[in-house]
């Protein structure tokens, strides 16, 4: 099967839950189980949300875009902003590192990417933006299945 | 599906309980609510149930972090309670059970307080 959708959305947090179902949704086409869409579900959200409270500022004005294609049971998915972007990618995924603890962010969400999906790739130039393109394959899923 | 919260106290315990779903967007107000019952005086205990948590991201680890401080701060001790396998795996993840202790569900987690629900 190959299928792509796209969404641009405000930068305000009530689309976190909107993005993260609607990429979930998008996804139920390869029949993933439960924990496979938990899986990208929270990474949606994880991505979104350091779109909306680090390269925005949480500023609502702002757009954030996501990509997803699905190529047989391969899942990929882009999330990018047109933020601040990020001085030091290897710093920014340092578990439990965060630049904004006085907001009590856990500096758990690159980790989380990097456990919940088979690839991470984070680009980012600083004042223009930052992509975080991230795939996952189903295939292993079926053959449980079956 | 939004985040419900109901807190609740039995002696010196507050009771957090979570139905819903715990992300950046209803974090904020997780958090004011919570500090405002832990301004109780009586207080000591955290129990944080979260049986009907259908689903947390980093933003939660990140308030748990942040209430486990203010309940050191009291000289109490912070307990999560019936913890999903997804929401666990986040948990894991961040190594949060080396500071703060998961009971089976709210009933054991009083009993280990050493006070009858």
């Amino acid at each position: 099967m190959n299928n792509s959708m796209q969404l641009e959305f405000k930068s305000v947090s009530a689309n976190e839950a909107f993005a993260r179902v609607s990429v979930a949704a998008f996804v139920s086409q390869v029949d993933p189980t439960m924990d496979e869409l938990t899986e990208i579900k929270t990474v949606v959200s994880e991505a979104v949300t350091n779109a909306i409270i680090h390269a925005y500022d949480e500023d609502p004005t702002q757009s954030v875009y996501i990509t997803c294609e699905l190529n047989d049971h391969t899942f990929s998915l882009t999330i990018e902003d047109r933020g601040i972007g990020i001085d030091n990618i290897d710093l920014a995924k340092e578990p439990l590192f965060t630049s904004k603890p006085e907001l009590e962010r856990s500096g758990m969400g690159f980790t989380i990417m990097e456990n919940f999906m088979d690839k991470v790739k984070i680009t980012s130039n600083p004042g223009q933006g930052t992509k975080v393109m991230m795939m996952k394959d189903f295939q292993k899923s079926k053959s449980y299945i079956n | 599906m939004q985040l419900s919260m109901q807190f609740s106290t039995i002696e010196e315990v507050l009771i957090v309980r979570l139905e819903g779903e715990l992300d950046h967007h209803s974090a904020s107000r997780l958090k004011m609510e919570w500090q405002e019952y832990l301004k109780n005086e009586r207080i000591k205990h955290v129990i944080l149930n979260l049986e009907n948590l259908h689903f947390m991201d980093s933003s939660g680890l990140g308030v748990v972090l942040g209430r486990y401080k203010e309940v050191k701060q009291l000289g109490g001790e912070m307990i999560v309670c019936s913890v999903s396998p997804s929401v666990k795996r986040l948990f894991d993840m961040s190594g949060i059970f080396k500071i703060v202790r998961l009971e089976s569900d709210e009933s054991f987690a009083l009993l280990s307080l050493g006070v009858a629900s």
